[in-house]
């Protein structure tokens, strides 16, 4: 177990050594300069003389990328052009949102996927089970922001039970009163991640169910809900387990349309507004931190997975 | 080849649903060729009179906030939807399975290439094509580069799977004793056993190819505003949802049945697929 948690870290940190090394050029491949893009178009050459050497961006290129991963390490992502303030803190104000969005949806995923998907093996081959496998195929093919404009159609407009977009801040607002706003983005955001949980747990749940040990537990006149909770339903949730990994990397990318269609004042609708006012050092900001985030939570996942499952190293 | 092709449509034979989703398949190809003859109205024509009409007799699926007939940008937008499908499978297959098979028969390459598909994969995948096309600009061929690079990461770690497997079957190690190089290995025993497990992949690229360009769309980052693809119908009826509620229905249905279409058929390939091979072909959203 310490040998593999060392290994696995150690591969999970050259990856991001790499990454970071492709996130730093990335903002020497974009288009234009980014100083007259902070300057205007009106800027003299001095004045961009003056500020490339502000930046240390007269350096050879090497310098700059070690001198940018000193100042990441510090926490100092840059300045976003068009806010004229730390990136870290831009970044900061839209956490809040994307992270409480981000764990509704967890919640909504789990409590809806694992159980439909045990039901669903449960009656394995039923028309319950085949209709269950359809409509979640079905919810993994639907453009998930298409969905969250209907439910703003009928829950807002419509009925005008839920806000249709915004967040006002629990720090700024107080209370969790306003996690109603969330309601409606949470579930959208669910649905094709939910379905997807539900396919992998039922797949899973009849994988297990094939193996010897459940047999045995079977014949020897254990109680069949006993079989399929203690015997198989443990171990099919390792599974499970692993594909949180991914999940939480479809949730960055589907929470970027989301927020967006939901006017969530959250990462994923920063970074869009960011590419669309060429505020490269926010998106470049962006990127590494879920880069960060996504390499950290796959190695989490996969160190549990070997915690909860000690027969993987054998292998 | 007849042999070959009657073969791959058994696993239709037995599920119902599934032919009619390569019925569907079928449908929407044809409407993509034929749109001038399916289509009443030219797709971009405006008719300011005719703005936001309910579906009707005239117009089918209603008309757009410039009274542009719905139905016949729908038919229209088929052409794009498959040509980002295509673009992006051939894309993702031309790079993905190259790198993947190298990779399985030379190690010490294959060391250096999947870690490279590594760092790509530590980049959640709107994000890595949001970036991609941030640097190359927005439009179809930039969209289908981008996407596709999100997916010859997936293609190219589920080649490597196979054909690292493939390599150390009995007849690839016989063949190898007696002397056959990589090309005789590749062509012989490698490429005709990956054909049916990639068939699956490629179903299911194509399915997602769909869902991320509409992303791309939606966020004004896909294709340009003057081409009517479903996702930038979504994208400029959005506003008027409360309007004309039927603006949206449409486009965004065209998506969720092209893309469960090929999810349905990728399916249904996989069960015809070596058992072995069979779990590495998820049919996960990237």
């Amino acid at each position: 177990m310490g040998s593999y948690a060392l290994h696995r870290t150690a591969s999970a940190v050259a990856t991001l050594a790499a990454a970071s090394v492709v996130i730093f050029f990335f903002m020497h491949l974009v288009p234009g300069d980014p100083l007259y893009v902070l300057l205007g178009d009106t800027a003299t050459p001095d004045q961009v003389d003056a500020l490339r050497a502000k930046f240390g961006l007269d350096q050879p290129i090497v310098v700059q990328y070690f001198r940018w991963l000193a100042n990441v390490a510090r926490g100092d992502f840059g300045t976003s052009i068009f806010f004229q303030a730390p990136v870290a803190r831009v970044i900061r104000d839209g956490a809040e949102t994307s992270i409480l969005l981000a764990s509704i949806t967890m919640i909504w995923i789990t409590l809806i996927g694992v159980p439909v998907g045990v039901i669903a093996a449960m009656r394995h081959g039923s028309w319950l089970d085949q209709s269950l496998s359809g409509v979640a195929m079905l919810l993994a093919s639907i453009p998930t922001f298409w969905v969250g404009l209907y439910l703003i159609l009928v829950f807002a407009a419509w009925l005008g039970w839920l806000p249709s977009s915004g967040y006002p801040s629990i720090f700024e607002q107080g209370g969790l009163a306003n996690l109603h706003y969330l309601l409606l983005p949470s579930l959208t955001l669910a649905a094709p991640n939910a379905a997807l949980i539900l396919r992998l747990t039922r797949a899973s749940m009849l994988d297990v169910a094939r193996e010897d040990y459940v047999r045995t537990a079977r014949a020897k006149g254990i109680r069949p809900m006993r079989v399929i909770f203690r015997h198989i339903l443990r171990n099919a949730l390792l599974a499970v387990v692993s594909a949180f990994g991914f999940t939480f990397a479809a949730l960055i990318s589907e929470a970027v349309v989301t927020e967006t269609v939901f006017a969530l004042p959250g990462i994923g609708q920063l970074v869009v507004q960011s590419i669309l006012r060429r505020d490269y050092p926010v998106i470049q900001g962006i990127i590494l931190v879920t880069v960060v985030l996504y390499l950290v939570v796959n190695l989490l996942v996969d160190l549990s997975y070997r915690f909860l499952d000690p027969r993987v190293e054998l292998q | 080849m007849s042999g070959g092709l009657r073969s791959q449509l058994v696993p239709f034979a037995r599920r119902p649903i599934a032919s009619l989703g390569l019925v569907v398949l079928v449908c929407i190809v044809a409407a993509a060729v034929l749109a001038p003859l399916i289509a009443p109205y030219d797709p971009s024509r405006i008719e300011p009179i005719a703005r936001l009409q309910p579906p009707n007799a005239a117009h089918w699926f209603g008309t757009d906030q410039f009274g542009r007939d719905i139905f016949s940008r729908v038919v229209y937008g088929s052409r794009l939807a498959l040509l980002i499908g295509v673009g992006v499978v051939s894309f993702a297959l031309i790079t993905g399975v190259p790198a993947g098979v190298l990779s399985a028969l030379f190690p010490r390459f294959g060391r250096v290439m999947m870690r490279v598909i590594d760092v790509l994969m530590a980049f959640p995948a709107l994000l890595l094509a949001l970036s991609l096309i941030v640097i190359l600009g927005r439009g179809v061929s930039n969209a289908i580069l981008a996407i596709g690079v999100v997916y010859l990461t997936t293609t190219s770690r589920i080649t490597y799977g196979l054909a690292l497997r493939l390599r150390t079957e009995t007849y690839v190690e016989a063949a190898n004793s007696m002397g056959a190089g990589a090309v005789w290995t590749i062509r012989k025993h490698i490429l005709p056993n990956l054909i049916s497990p990639l068939l699956v992949q490629a179903s299911f690229v194509f399915a997602f190819a769909q869902l991320s360009a509409a992303s791309l769309d939606f966020l004004g980052l896909g294709a340009p505003p003057e081409i009517p693809s479903w996702g930038n119908m979504l994208a400029e009826g959005r506003i008027f949802i409360t309007r004309a509620p039927w603006l949206l229905f449409f486009p965004g249905l065209s998506i969720a049945i092209t893309a469960f279409s090929l999810n349905l058929v990728g399916d249904a390939l996989r069960d015809r697929v070596d058992p072995r091979f069979r779990e590495m072909l998820s049919g996960n959203r990237r």
